[in-house]
């Protein structure tokens, strides 16, 4: 049983607007049995978070194409992409590199 | 084998899932903080280097741009524009033998009125600009798109570059003209930077029209395109910059390459890709951010606090099929997920293109299209696949008139050329109508023969831009202005024809 963590979410390029413009967000993730990873920190925000359109978000299991990653400011690539153990405290931000957001 | 998604996914991904020990490629000593090419990482210090160096390197080899050139840096307030101005910034800021050497200028074109931002937001969206204009310290000017309505016609006249002679008499007097009208328009005007000028309620709505009047999502892009060109070129002029730096990087000049080849636009590939475009003559337009992909460029801004502000655009929100330039943008990103080398293969391509005859200044203006200012492709063999593409639609649509060149190919029948709207004069087509315009009587009342009346003057893929827009009525008045003239022109041409010593008429006389 792991313990909630809190974790910072930020939002950027354009990926803002479908959290009504919100860039920046401080989220606790409440406990549960298995460890959090990423692949279910994208479900979680697009339970809670997301405002509208998920599929300008979140494509299959991972984000949309174009939406770049980071994980404390190191690529995801380096982290284990969808894999990675997210710890308390942890930096997430999402950066669309598309155009119009 | 057939099985895409086990053999790749293998082969690629799981071959190589870096761990968060790998080290920096180039120092290997800090751990790794960026992936750009598959398989290199950086740390972050080796990444800030090799960014800046890049810029300097792209600058230094393809020597463009002089000592003490005035250079206006077009910026949309977007990551790319944004992190090649902190670029010019870091490189002006260097020390003796590293540094660059222009002037720059930053002009900030507002585009709010055609997206749907209300006013309030446009004067927020500009005061954030401002405030990171103004410190770079560099001269700035925020233009409102709807400027674009008051453009006098010499934006679409190609203006001689001063190095080159004109070669023959007649040239020489086309040039003369030319001349005399860029020097009408450079008169520098004492603009405040400071503050936004204000626009007219009803310039808004004009252009609100003209954008709404294309009926799909791609021709209002492809004609936004073509009014933001315009005005960068028209500021760059009267404002006295003989460059202007575009922040295009190499993810988006992929997407770019891919979108103008399905848009027609193959013939103008070189110039709307390459590094330099010189099309406007004695403006160059420059790419210096096309070695950068968008992610190097996110990353960059994210990691070093390149501050850039994000506005939306006639695409925010849509969904991928929304138009063509979305749907090739969603192609290569998704492409680019799974085959890491896709953009840059795809842009290595357009490295590859040259401009071969299209950048030689003694071109004639009326060779020139009216909107993109492109050596015209209209005029191929008739063999061409696009005087193909004209002939199956004359003959599938009977509401298009017909033109004479292929007409004598292949005699329409008699009932779709009586099917024609308003007459018989609109029939005849080709060079025949240029009088039409003139006079304004008659049949150009109606809009049909009027957007065949600019056909002949427009490129391939603006005829196609043009088409899908309800009337061209809503065109700002400099480009119709420019498009009598021009008819105007030719057919005094037609005219004087026998008596011109032009090097074909010479030819034939001697036979």
């Amino acid at each position: 049983m792991a313990a909630p963590i809190a974790i910072h979410l930020e939002f950027g390029g354009g990926a803002e607007l479908l959290f009504n413009g919100v860039k920046e967000h401080h989220v606790t993730l409440p406990s549960q049995s298995e460890p959090w990873d990423l692949k279910q920190l994208l479900v979680w925000i697009q339970r809670n978070l997301l405002k509208e359109r998920p599929e300008l978000f979140v494509q299959g299991e991972s984000v949309r194409p174009g939406i770049l990653v980071l994980i404390n400011d190191a690529d995801w690539e380096l982290m284990g992409e969808l894999d990675y153990q997210l710890q308390d405290q942890d930096n997430i931000v999402f950066i669309s590199t598309l155009h119009g957001g | 084998m057939c099985q895409v998604d086990e053999d790749y996914h293998d082969g690629l991904d799981r071959a190589e899932v870096p761990s968060v020990f790998k080290k920096c490629v180039k120092c290997k000593e800090a751990s790794a903080a960026v992936v750009i090419r598959a398989g290199d990482t950086f740390c972050r210090d080796c990444f800030k280097e090799y960014f800046i160096h890049k810029f300097r390197a792209m600058l230094g080899k393809n020597r463009i741009i002089f000592p003490g050139d005035k250079v206006l840096l077009a910026v949309s307030g977007g990551s790319s524009s944004c992190s090649m101005l902190s670029q010019v910034q870091e490189g002006l800021s260097q020390n003796a033998h590293k540094k660059l050497r222009f002037l720059p200028g930053i002009v900030y074109i507002d585009e709010g009125g055609v997206v749907g931002q209300s006013v309030d937001e446009r004067v927020r969206t500009v005061a954030e600009l401002q405030a990171v204009f103004r410190a770079t310290g560099f001269p700035f000017y925020v233009v409102p798109l709807e400027q674009v309505l008051d453009l006098p016609s010499s934006v679409v006249v190609m203006a001689p570059s001063s190095s080159e002679q004109p070669a023959s008499a007649y040239k020489e007097a086309v040039d003369q003209f030319l001349k005399s009208n860029s020097g009408s328009c450079l008169n520098p005007k004492d603009q405040d930077p400071t503050s936004l000028p204000v626009v007219p309620e009803a310039h808004t709505q004009f252009l609100q029209q003209l954008i709404v009047s294309a009926k799909t999502l791609t021709a209002r892009h492809d004609l936004l395109n073509t009014l933001r060109q315009h005005l960068l070129v028209h500021t760059a002029r009267t404002e006295g910059y003989r460059k202007v730096m575009l922040g295009d990087n190499c993810t988006r000049l992929a997407i770019k390459l891919l979108t103008s080849i399905s848009l027609g636009r193959g013939a103008q590939l070189a110039q709307d890709t390459g590094f330099s475009d010189s099309r406007y003559g004695d403006i160059i337009l420059v790419r210096p951010m096309r070695d950068y992909s968008a992610k190097e460029i996110a990353y960059y801004n994210h990691l070093f606090n390149v501050v850039s502000v994000f506005i939306p655009s006639l695409d925010t929100k849509t969904t991928e099929k929304a138009s063509i330039q979305r749907l090739t943008e969603s192609f290569v990103t998704k492409l680019q997920v799974d085959f890491p080398s896709t953009v840059s293969t795809i842009y290595r391509t357009s490295e590859k293109l040259q401009t071969a005859c299209g950048s030689s200044s003694t071109d004639d203006s009326s060779d020139r299209c009216l909107l993109c200012v492109c050596t015209l492709d209209t005029s191929g063999e008739n063999s061409s696949s696009f005087q193909a593409t004209l002939t199956s639609e004359q003959l599938s649509q009977t509401k298009y008139p017909a033109r004479t060149k292929t007409d004598r190919l292949h005699p329409a029948p008699v009932e779709l050329e009586s099917s024609v709207p308003s007459g018989s004069c609109c029939s005849s087509g080709g060079g025949e109508d240029c009088g039409e315009v003139e006079s304004g009587e008659g049949c150009c009342s109606s809009k049909e023969p009027e957007k065949t009346n600019l056909k002949t003057l427009l490129c391939y893929s603006c005829h196609l831009t043009i088409k899908d827009m309800s009337s061209v009525e809503h065109l700002p008045q400099y480009i119709l202005l420019e498009a009598q003239r021009r008819k105007r022109r030719s057919k005094m041409r037609e005219e004087i024809s026998e008596f011109l010593l032009d090097d074909g008429v010479c030819f034939r006389v001697g036979d």
